[in-house]
């Protein structure tokens, strides 16, 4: 077999290349009961995690398709394979990872990125985790990072505790299909009073064609701990379309703190719905930076439930909407007690024919006081028939709430680029200095190395934008 | 380098605004360009600087011989032209010292290394010159500056970027004796090197400080006259009215 990569070069998406589909088991096309049967057994998994998946999938059949948001008429759920293993094992160190697969990672500059600054690196290709490590002197301290079947197997009274209870799956249709078939994603325990202070990174791959990657990830920060998780994705370019339909939980105990990044970059024909949501308790912060670069229709929201008196929560949506693509994005805070505050922060481009919407809720249970919150939306448009969308909804039940929102779309002014032009920069490069300074101020809020690949997927992006 | 202006005319949709302009100027000079409130003086810069607001309709502009008409605006500035706007636009998210950093490497591409090595203590010397703070560098271009700010921080541009040849619309306008002096002082010191600029101002003050070589009139989009200093002392006496009554042309007076 060739281990020759195929590239396509489509709107210059650099990570559009694929290998052969050397799967070592793979579902047939299409979903039900027995689908789901062989994943689970070949998972052998324990019958409640069976269980929990046949219910999921009756809600799934029962469960409309979201009517709002983007368009998401041509998903065809009989075309697409729900399940592909692409490896026998698992495997600790990257040379035990079958060499396509490898080739893949390096070319994506996973391993190099793990030895440079990560404190723990899982790597997803398809439906499994490939691989898996934690640094030996991160794992000393009690963190668990692995992913969540090998945390059904040896973890089953905490995942039993709080797998599903953040998004059960009768939440939505995509939410109760990944309960259904879910595979791979990552399960982190942190202990109380760790701090764990750098990244601990998973990166999502798909390679097959006509492929669903539902990937499951389970974050528990216990009280006083702190970490911050990465995760990164991206895909072939195929001439059909994918599914990429996740559910993250997080449950943030007291005094503790998460932040999650995620840096999507999946390719033009990925559709992207994705469930993520947190439970912040008493003086928990919860962080949410939300890099949507790629697919063909991203909808997410993340989430934040303030259940405990002192709990923070935070959104940092960036959403890049170019040719045929529709980012719905945005954020939810839900606060459920008293001296709670949440920000939530949308800057959205949108270019070449692009739509990007926010879409976000604040909701303010009744009988509280002191809670605080600030909703900024930004949209910068590049061109005239680009789109932006601003859905704000307010459910607010309280009266001692102070509630902020301010909502701006500016187009890339001629006065600008007139000005950068005539300190002698050319129109690409004064365009992408705007839109560089346009993203900065939530740029600089990452750590270097995400900042850095933030604004080099973003200037692929605008490459060639203007005429 | 010689700027040569010949019967240029440009509109702006439907309204002619230069109707024939003809200017020559060469650097080593300072020219000052006066005239009324909406007489054509920063549509001038503009359309030198080839704004795509502005359509020409006739004439051209000549650099040392070569028609930059057709130029893009960025081609015209790595000639070595400089435009020290009237009113410099924001920049948001993009820091002062990360922009010049940029703009001095486009400048003196070539001379990258030398230049940008440095950059930093070139910027420091000529913040200081300007009489700005060090901690402008980290501020967003123009974001929150005031008026005054603002054209301190266009002719420390300049200083930096070293153009051969300026323009300067309505630098002197908003600024406080001091500022004015500190402007001043900035524009001078360009002089010591090969270098020519067009001061666009309605007052005599900032040419107490700086001398023109030669004064021009605007009136209507066209040149109406020129001569020397002796023109401000006569403008600053007299006002415009003898300038509309000597080259008002009764039917483009619409008012
Ligand atoms: N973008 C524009 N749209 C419409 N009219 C314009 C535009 N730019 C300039 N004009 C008109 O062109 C004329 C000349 O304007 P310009 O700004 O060149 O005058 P000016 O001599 O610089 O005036 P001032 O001394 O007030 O700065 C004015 O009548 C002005 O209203
Ligand atoms: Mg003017």
């Amino acid at each position: 077999m060739s281990n020759e990569a195929q590239t396509v070069h489509i709107d210059d998406y650099k990570f559009g290349f694929h290998y052969p589909d050397n799967s070592v088991f793979k579902t047939r096309k299409g979903l039900d009961e027995d689908v789901v049967k062989a994943i689970s057994s070949h998972k052998q998994e324990p019958d409640w995690m069976l269980q929990y998946r046949l219910q999921a999938l009756k809600v799934f059949r029962e469960k409309q398709m979201p009517n709002w948001g983007g368009d998401l008429s041509d998903i065809d759920f009989d075309e697409i394979y729900y399940y592909a293993k692409p490896s026998e094992e698992q495997s600790r160190t990257w040379d035990d990872v079958p060499d396509d697969i490898k080739t893949t990672f390096d070319r994506i500059g996973i391993p190099e990125a793990e030895r440079k600054y990560l404190a723990g690196v899982g790597a997803q290709y398809d439906s499994e985790m490939v691989y898996h490590n934690i640094q030996e002197s991160v794992a000393k301290l009690g963190v668990l990072f692995t992913d969540p079947e090998t945390a059904v197997r040896e973890h089953p009274e905490i995942v039993k505790k709080y797998f599903g209870t953040v998004i059960p799956y009768s939440d939505n249709k995509f939410a109760a299909l990944n309960s259904a078939v879910w595979s791979g994603g990552s399960f982190v325990y942190i202990p109380p009073g760790v701090r764990v202070e750098v990244p601990l990174q998973a990166y999502f791959r798909i390679n097959s064609e006509n492929f669903g990657q539902f990937e499951r990830t389970l974050i528990i920060a216990d009280e006083g701990s702190f970490v911050h998780y990465v995760e990164g994705c991206t895909a072939p370019v195929y001439a059909t379309d994918s599914l990429h339909s996740a559910v993250v939980e997080i449950i943030a105990l007291p005094g503790s703190r998460v932040r999650y990044t995620t840096i999507q970059n999946w390719s033009s024909d990925v559709y992207n719905l994705v469930t993520k949501r947190a439970f912040a308790y008493e003086n928990a912060t919860v962080e949410w930076v939300d890099g949507n670069i790629g697919s063909k229709r991203t909808m997410k929201y993340p989430s934040i439930w303030l259940m405990g008196e002192g709990a923070h929560g935070e959104v940092l949506s960036i959403a890049f909407a170019g040719k045929g693509q529709e980012q719905d994005t945005g954020g939810k805070a839900v606060h459920c007690a008293s001296n709670t505050s949440s920000v939530i922060t949308s800057k959205s481009i949108s270019k070449d024919g692009g739509t990007a919407s926010y879409r976000g809720q604040i909701k303010i249970e009744p009988d509280l006081h002191d809670v605080k919150s600030h909703v900024v939306c930004d949209a910068l448009l590049i061109d005239e028939h680009s789109i932006s969308n601003t859905y704000p909804y307010m459910d607010i039940q309280s009266d001692d709430v102070s509630m902020e929102h301010e909502a701006r779309v500016s187009k890339i002014s001629e006065e600008q680029l007139f000005y950068l032009m005539s300190r002698g920069m050319d129109e690409a490069e004064a365009s992408m200095t705007i839109v560089n300074g346009f993203l900065d101020p939530l740029v600089k809020q990452l750590p270097m190395e995400y900042a850095v690949e933030l604004n080099r997927l973003i200037e692929l992006e605008m490459e060639g934008s203007v005429g | 380098m010689e700027i040569k202006i010949e019967g240029l005319e440009a509109k702006i949709g439907d309204t002619p605004i230069l109707r024939g302009v003809d200017l020559t100027m060469k650097s080593g000079e300072v020219h000052a360009l006066m005239g009324p409130n909406g007489s054509g003086k920063s549509t001038l810069s503009n359309v030198v600087f080839g704004h795509p607001s502005y359509e020409v309709t006739g004439g051209r502009v000549l650099v040392d011989g070569e028609d930059i008409l057709e130029m893009e605006p960025h081609e015209r500035a790595r000639l070595g032209l400089f435009l020290a706007f009237q009113y410099p636009v924001e920049i948001s998210g993009v820091t002062v010292g990360r922009f010049l950093r940029r703009a001095v490497e486009i400048r003196f591409e070539g001379q990258k290394e030398v230049r940008t090595k440095g950059f930093l203590k070139d910027l420091r010397e000529a913040m200081d010159f300007m009489e700005i703070d060090q901690q402008f560098i980290n501020r967003y271009l123009n974001e929150g500056f005031s008026g005054g700010e603002k054209k301190r921080m266009e002719i420390l541009q300049m200083l930096m970027l070293q153009p051969q040849f300026s323009i300067l619309d309505e630098t002197d306008s908003g600024l406080d004796i001091d500022a004015l002096a500190v402007v001043a002082r900035g524009v001078n010191k360009m002089r010591d090197h090969d270098f020519g600029a067009l001061i666009i101002t309605h007052y005599q003050r900032i040419l107490d400080h700086i001398k023109p070589d030669f004064v021009h009139i605007m009136y209507q989009g066209r040149i109406v006259t020129s001569g020397g200093g002796e023109i401000v002392t006569e403008l600053e006496k007299r006002g415009y009215d003898w300038v509309r009554a000597q080259y008002g042309q009764e039917e483009e007076v619409h008012e």
